[in-house]
């Protein structure tokens, strides 16, 4: 059973919501990439989704192309980004670490390598925001073959049909976009969340994720209500813009917004069954 | 590649590509992210509804002419010609369209679908400022909101076509992420789409994007190629031998070249911006020195880092400073039936002034790196030999570049 496969089975066994906080790597600086990754995990996440900086992130709203730009300051390449993820397992051998990223930079590291590379750095699985399953053919099947979840977006206009070929392709869990628009867009609406949410379930065994726009705590709680994972990311990219110059202020910074999501998301949540 | 090998074997029947998906060999496809599919199948067929449909034809077809002044002539630069001593060069003359340039054939039958589709907004990304004033022209005629995305250094070097977008309406949005050009304008455009797909339709100005923008974009530019191949049946009974234009993103290129890739004869050569020169890396050149890659939702050839990082151009024209480039161009150079070369930027400045002064015709800076290979091709060629060179776009908007670069306060 993969490493996300076997985290889900643990949560659902205690009725509690995933909560999957996503970091660029090397934003502000490389060096707290790692600390930052076991800040997160410390804090309650249970899936920590690692941004691979790209220039041109088409699907992410300011907030996380500027994340992008600090963190490509320091020139820091998917290769960097694997050796990242390979010292946070040297001390975490259990907290699966899904990659998000554009297409170009695995593309020129070719597919198969990119794989043997991820699998062998620790990596559980891989969304590449630009890769639709129609074009992921070779891409899939070497992921595949290196035993690597493909995550993939499900959006608010994807088709029920699409929706059926996804679910087919999908390993992992489902990301649910929550909105109509980039990362970190503020317009959310929970029922119709949840509706979808419900949908998917009846399509497939994966769990469900939702994100994009998921701000605070109040709003992580809700989404935690109708979804299977909350995945934030906007909200804490903001807060290590914030504290760029200080590392450490951008680690406590941070592992304070996803504890407090964690409470809010565990007080909600139904009786325990803990 | 083995399927470039088959195709040099045995003729390539170029009616077939793309396929249904978009690709062209392993070039375009549609690489976006999820939001993104359904409104590209939705234009998809919508296009598909609509290229062949009597009444969109016709509507395009009287639009090109009673509003952007089509035919374009197929004007014979007889002086330059003599001054060379070598091949006839002929001038395809898409400066003297409405708006100045070849883009607004494009944007007329965009808009023309957007108006079918029940879009009541369309959105733009500009570079030198053509395609958004070809964009919010059209918006204007139709009555539709108009917003153009331009990079915030374009719209330093591109003033007089910012005001003249915003004469028409549009509304310009300066882009100042990454390198504030071009590319970034078409990254905050795709975003704008992902975030209004329900009311928005998203104009690309060139040959490149997903599917079918690449497919769409060079069927409405092709009337720029069918034009010339019965103006020189008409005027010199016989096809040419050689076209030439510029490529940046490739669509007035496509344009020419489409309705002749058949013709194993005519060599079409694309010439793209060689900046301070291919060895200096300060260029954008991707087809004649960079590797393929995705970016902007197709595969293509791209000017890249060793880590897949879009790396930033330069090139004096504004127009062809983009780092990628259509994906059927990156198609004809690899099957070979197309010639892809670069000039410099003084190489194209020299060809402005040269045209300028020989013929009374005041290129954009873009047009003006076709002609200074042209320049060169028609030596080599020789007399007796013919070329029809696209004279994509007038250079008016250039002046105030050539002024600052040569020391004149305007």
């Amino acid at each position: 059973m993969s490493r996300l496969a076997e985290r889900f089975r643990q949560l659902r066994g205690r009725g509690r919501t995933a909560l999957i906080p996503f970091i660029t790597a090397g934003d502000p600086h490389p060096d707290l990439t790692v600390r930052l990754m076991h800040g997160l995990v410390a804090a309650g996440a249970d899936v920590v989704e690692l941004g691979v900086p790209f220039s041109d992130p088409i699907g992410d709203g300011p907030v996380i192309q500027q994340a992008c730009e600090r963190a490509l300051r320091h020139n820091v390449s998917l290769r960097d980004v694997l050796t990242m993820v390979q010292r946070f397992r040297e001390d975490d051998p259990d907290t699966p670490v899904v990659l998000m990223g554009y297409m170009n930079p695995v593309e020129l590291m070719g597919y198969a390598e990119f794989a043997t590379r991820a699998r062998d750095s620790g990596v559980d699985g891989v969304l590449t925001v630009d890769m639709p399953p129609e074009e992921m053919g070779e891409l899939a099947a070497s992921l595949a073959a290196a035993a690597l979840d493909s995550v993939f977006l499900v959006s608010p206009t994807t088709t029920e049909e699409r929706m059926q070929a996804i679910c087919a392709k999908a390993g992992g869990f489902i990301y649910y976009v929550s909105l109509k628009g980039v990362t970190g867009a503020a317009n959310l609406d929970v029922d119709a969340v949840g509706a979808r949410v419900a949908r998917l379930h009846g399509m497939t065994g994966l769990p469900v994720g939702v994100g994009f726009g998921i701000s605070d705590a109040a709003t992580a709680a809700r989404m935690a209500a109708v979804a299977d994972a909350v995945v934030v990311g906007s909200a804490l990219v903001r807060r290590i813009e914030a504290n760029q110059e200080d590392l450490d202020a951008a680690q406590e910074a941070v592992t304070a917004l996803v504890a407090e999501m964690r409470q809010a998301m565990d007080a909600d949540a139904p009786a325990s069954v803990e | 590649m083995s399927k470039t090998s088959e195709a040099m074997q045995q003729p390539v029947d170029f009616a077939r590509f793309p396929d249904e998906r978009g690709h062209f060999g392993r070039y375009g496809g549609q690489f976006v992210p999820e939001t993104l599919m359904a409104p590209l199948r939705e234009l998809q067929d919508a296009y598909a509804r609509y290229r062949d449909d009597p009444e969109f034809v016709a509507e395009f077809q009287s639009d090109c002419r009673d509003f952007v002044g089509r035919p374009s002539p197929l004007y014979r630069a007889e002086r330059w010609t003599r001054k060379l001593g070598g091949a006839r060069i002929y001038l395809k003359r898409e400066d003297l369209n409405h708006t100045g340039a070849h883009k607004i054939n494009n944007t007329i039958g965009q808009a023309l679908l957007a108006k079918r589709m029940g879009k009541t907004r369309v959105i733009a990304e500009t570079g030198a400022g053509q395609h958004g004033v070809a964009s919010a022209t059209v918006a204007a005629r139709l009555g539709l909101e108009c917003v153009v995305y331009m990079g915030a250094e374009d719209i330093q070097r591109q003033s007089p076509n910012v005001f003249r977008m915003r004469l028409l309406g549009a509304k310009v949005v300066p882009v100042n992420s990454g390198s504030r050009t071009l590319k970034d304008a078409l990254n905050e455009a795709m975003r704008d789409w992902v975030a209004n797909v329900d009311d928005t339709f998203y104009i690309i100005g060139t040959v490149a994007g997903p599917h079918p923008y690449p497919m769409m974009v060079r069927d409405f530019q092709s009337i720029i190629g069918r034009e010339t191949r019965q103006q020189m049946l008409d005027v010199e009974g016989r096809l040419p031998d050689a076209l030439v234009a510029c490529v940046g993103g490739g669509s007035n290129a496509i344009g020419l070249f489409h309705p002749f890739l058949a013709d194993a004869d005519v060599a079409l050569y694309g010439v793209e911006a060689g900046g301070y020169g291919i060895a200096s890396g300060q260029h954008a050149a991707p087809l004649c020195a960079g590797r393929p890659g995705v970016l902007h939702g197709n595969r293509t050839y791209l000017m890249e880092n060793d880590d897949g990082q879009i790396i930033g151009t330069h090139s004096v024209s504004a127009g062809l400073d983009y780092p990628g480039v259509g994906p059927e161009h990156s198609w004809l150079k690899d099957i070979q039936r197309a010639v892809y070369t670069s000039v410099t930027d003084d190489e194209a400045l020299r060809a402005f002034h040269e045209l300028t002064r020989t013929e009374g015709i005041i290129p954009a800076l873009e047009t003006a790196h076709g002609l200074a290979y042209a320049g060169k091709l028609a030596v080599e060629l020789g007399p007796g030999k013919t070329i029809v060179v696209n004279l994509s776009g007038r250079g008016d908007k250039d002046i105030q570049t050539v002024a600052e670069r040569e020391g004149i306060e305007l």
